[in-house]
C-alpha cells in the first residue's frame, strides 16, 4: 500500500513540476527553486505533513520534501531553543542531503567524465 | 511595448503555428511513471531504514542521502541523462534530480579546473536551491517564533 501511495502522490508532484515546464517559460532549475519554496510554505501552513502521511516518499523524496525537512527543522528547534532554532534548525534537519548532496556530487565528477552525446 | 505592424503580426502567429508544440499528454504520462517509480525506489529504501529499527520520522535523512548518492552515481555513469531525455520534469523534480544538477555541470566543467570548474559548477542550480530553500525556512521560523511569542 505504501508503494502505491508513494507512486501515485510522487508522480503526481512530478506532474505538476512538468505542467509548469511546457506551459510556461520557467527552466528545470526555476521549477526546483519554485518547488523547495513551495514545499517550506506548505510545509509552515501544516498542509504538507498530512501528504507526508499519505504519500510517505512519495511526498519527501521530490524537492517539495527538502523545503519541508528545513521547515520542520527550524520549526523542531525553536521549540527547543527559542529565536537560534531559526538558524540552526534547518540545516540541522537537512544535514544529511546537503552532506550527501556536497560529498557525492563533487566524488561523482570527479572520478566520472561526461558521455559524448 | 512597440506596435508591431499587420506584416510583422502575421509573422509572429505564422511562427506560433509552425512552432512545435510539446506534446504535452505524453510528457505528462511519463514525468507521473518515472517520478512515481523513483519514489517507489525511495519508499524500497525507507522501508528498509524502518525495518532496521528507525521511525518513519528518522529514516527520512539516510533515505534521501541514499538517493543523493544513487542520482549522483547513475549521473556520472551518465544512466540518468537518458532517462531524464524521456522523463522530463519526473526525473528533475524528486531529489535524484537534486543530485544529478550537481554531477551534470560539475563533470561538464572539470577542465576548467577543481576549484572553478568542478566545486564552483556544482551550485549552479543547487546554489538557488539551498538559498531559496533556506531563506523562506528562516522567514518561515520567524514568523513561527512571533505567533509562538
Amino acid at each position: 500500500m505504501d508503494y502505491i501511495m508513494a507512486f501515485v502522490i510522487g508522480g503526481l508532484i512530478c506532474v505538476i513540476g512538468q505542467i509548469l515546464m511546457d506551459t510556461t517559460k520557467l527552466t528545470p532549475a526555476h521549477v526546483l527553486v519554485l518547488f523547495v519554496t513551495l514545499g517550506a510554505v506548505l510545509s509552515g501552513l501544516g498542509l504538507y505533513q498530512p501528504l507526508v502521511e499519505i504519500g510517505k516518499a512519495g511526498a519527501t523524496i521530490p524537492l517539495t520534501g527538502f523545503g519541508h525537512t528545513l521547515v520542520t527543522g527550524v520549526i523542531e528547534e525553536v521549540n527547543k531553543r527559542g529565536l537560534l532554532g531559526i538558524f540552526t534548525g534547518g540545516l540541522t534537519s537537512a544535514a544529511a542531503g546537503i552532506t550527501a548532496a556536497v560529498v557525492f556530487g563533487y566524488l561523482m565528477a570527479v572520478l566520472f567524465n561526461p558521455k559524448s552525446k | 511595448m512597440q506596435k508591431l505592424t499587420k506584416e510583422q503580426q502575421d509573422y509572429q502567429n505564422f511562427v506560433k503555428q509552425k512552432r512545435p508544440k510539446p506534446p504535452l499528454l505524453k510528457n505528462i504520462l511519463m514525468a507521473f511513471i518515472v517520478g512515481g517509480l523513483i519514489c517507489v525506489v525511495g519508499q524500497v529504501i525507507m522501508n528498509f531504514y524502518i525495518s532496521r529499527g528507525m521511525s518513519p520520522k528518522e529514516a527520512g535523512a539516510p533515505t534521501s542521502a541514499t538517493m543523493v548518492f544513487l542520482g549522483a552515481f547513475l549521473t556520472g555513469l551518465g544512466v540518468y541523462d537518458k532517462i531524464g531525455k524521456r522523463a522530463g520534469a519526473g526525473s528533475i523534480v524528486p531529489i535524484t534530480g537534486f543530485a544529478n544538477s550537481i554531477v551534470s555541470p560539475a563533470m561538464e566543467f572539470k577542465r576548467e579546473g577543481y576549484v572553478f570548474g568542478v566545486a564552483a559548477k556544482m551550485f549552479v542550480v543547487a546554489g538557488p536551491v539551498i538559498v531559496y530553500g533556506m531563506c523562506s525556512a528562516v522567514v518561515i521560523g520567524l514568523i513561527y517564533y512571533i505567533l509562538k511569542l
